[in-house]
């Protein structure tokens, strides 16, 4: 009894370090994302609180959560202050099972992929509840268009994901990495042989995390704030670093799925020396650039080409690729070619 | 009691009670949330007996894809509370014949349940393998036909709901992509000259 109790408070004690972390890790991600898209604009973006603005993130947040949370008359009240702990629970939840470093995971899952995906998946949840429960038009039609685009973009996503497993032949995040340990170091890693998955990934990736240019749920100019019109103070601020938190545990998809995970550039000396924790942050982080470049450079999408593009070229583009990587693996391994 | 004992209990309680309220919710959208706590607790249980695939596929498929659509439907209506109460009395026998009905089936179905002599397959290893590569082999190996045959179901509710929303109006402008992507400047754009106070 007294194990059961023990190996609970280390777990515990792992999800509460992990959770610290990341949750600076995304203080500073906020502020990358304005820096970096005041540099593409040329404005100097936030600059005031601490050196070079460093500190803006933290006194947001303390901003936030002392002004007071105005809940609509017309609202939902339970449902309506549910929805933004429910994306921020979920999006911390899918951290669980990220390998940060070889074992480094709070729980190393046979069926971490799917795990993560079905997490990702919840998040609309906070989204419909949102816009639903604030009894509000805006709101409303946010939640719709949210449902829609997040479930289109889940079905790529949940492809793509299905030819990484076939090459790495696990569900296993770690054993997923470790299947992209070659001689060949960062020519081995998966976005090269599967190159076009990995366009589609990072593209169904900025849609499900409502990143511009696909964030028609909360386009300004159309629906103001979108599902978060009537919210204010700590729950808007719960539905930031939910959303923010997702953007993060996507970009380490990424690196876990094409950029091999913690491992080395390439396998020889002075890259093997750094920990593989360190390679790993820097390639979410580039991962990140990425994403923030996206939303400075791209207008935003109109709501019927995003659904064709989820539709009628990722669909069929990804569901061929799983045929021809299927077919690959086969020949390769009956002629004893691979690996 | 050990760890898992303490989710067991957890998990079975809050299913139960949020199968409860299901029924019990006034607001249909608050049924439809309950029913999705329901499911994830489901889910939890299969995580405790091992069935960690079976528990992802169900939170993926049912509470990622299904009740999105359910709460989507149920969030459209537009429901009057003191009319839903008004007709309780009215469908009351109907409600309890249905009940019924489901009641004594499943207690002839489980009644009845004898192991029915699914005898695991020869040769395989299945302490050595993770449940997902146990389901793959027999999926795809003894119950192919019948996999089969449940993608083509689906296949054919697929194109159903197709034909059914599939409407071409003649004299509807629509976009054709195809068709802007072939423009090239030449077709395009014509240079005039434009005389003075005449125009194009």
């Amino acid at each position: 009894m007294d194990g059961w109790l023990l190996t609970f408070l280390i777990l515990l004690g792992k999800s509460l370090l992990l959770v610290a972390v990341l949750l600076i890790y995304v203080a500073y991600i906020l502020y990358a994302d304005r820096k970096i898209w005041a540099a593409v604009q040329l404005r100097r973006g936030p600059n005031v609180v601490g050196p070079w603005g460093l500190l803006q993130s933290f006194a947001d947040m303390i901003k936030f959560v002392v002004k007071e949370p105005v809940i609509p008359a017309g609202a939902n009240k339970g449902v309506f202050l549910l929805a933004p702990f429910v994306t921020g629970m979920l999006a911390l939840a899918a951290w669980a099972a990220i390998p940060v470093a070889d074992g480094w995971a709070v729980a190393n899952l046979n069926v971490g992929i799917l795990y993560i995906f079905a997490v990702s998946s919840l998040g609309v949840y906070g989204v419909i509840m949102g816009g639903w429960a604030s009894n509000s038009k805006y709101p409303f039609l946010s939640a719709l268009r949210s449902a829609a685009q997040m479930v289109s973009y889940e079905v790529s996503i949940g492809i793509v994901i299905i030819t990484v497993q076939l090459c790495a032949g696990s569900l296993n995040l770690t054993e997923i990495v470790r299947a992209q340990d070659t001689r060949f170091g960062m020519f081995g890693w998966y976005w090269l042989p599967l190159f076009p998955m990995f366009i589609i990934f990072f593209i169904s990736a900025l849609a499900e995390t409502n990143r511009p240019p696909f964030d028609l749920v909360e386009a300004e100019s159309e629906l103001v704030a979108g599902f978060m019109v009537e919210y204010s103070s700590t729950p808007y601020m719960m539905f930031m670093l939910g959303e923010y938190v997702a953007i993060v545990s996507m970009c380490a998809m990424t690196t876990i799925l094409f950029l091999g995970g913690w491992l080395p550039p390439l396998p020889f000396a002075p890259f093997t020396w750094v920990p593989g924790v360190i390679w790993f942050v820097l390639k979410s982080t580039l991962v990140f650039f990425m994403f923030a470049m996206v939303k400075a450079f791209v207008p935003r999408y109109r709501y019927d080409q995003l659904m064709r593009l989820g539709w009628k070229v990722f669909l069929p583009v990804s569901l061929a690729m799983v045929v021809i990587v299927a077919g690959a693996l086969r020949v390769l391994d009956a002629n004893g070619w691979r690996g | 009691m050990s760890l898992p004992a303490a989710f067991f209990y957890l998990f079975s309680a809050l299913m139960l009670v949020s199968a409860l309220m299901v029924i019990f919710a006034r607001n249909p959208v608050h049924s439809v949330l309950f029913l999705i706590l329901a499911f994830v607790n489901a889910s939890g249980l299969f995580v405790l007996l091992g069935a960690e695939f079976l528990a992802m596929i169900l939170v993926v498929v049912y509470v990622g894809a299904v009740a999105v659509l359910f709460l989507f439907v149920v969030m459209m209506l537009d429901v009057d509370f003191a009319e839903l109460k008004q007709g309780f009395m009215h469908n009351l026998p109907l409600g309890l014949l249905i009940g019924a009905v489901a009641i004594v089936e499943l207690v002839l179905a489980v009644g009845g349940w004898t192991d029915a002599g699914v005898t695991p397959m020869r040769n395989m290893p299945i302490e050595a393998m993770t449940n997902t590569e146990a389901l793959g082999l027999v999926l795809y190996t003894k119950y192919f036909y019948l996999f089969q045959a449940a993608g083509l179901v689906l296949l054919t509710a697929m194109i159903g709901a197709i034909v059914l929303t599939l409407q071409h109006r003649p004299g509807v402008k629509r976009q054709s992509i195809e068709a802007q992507n072939a423009r090239t400047p030449a077709g395009a754009v014509e240079l005039r000259k434009a005389p003075s106070r005449a125009g194009v």
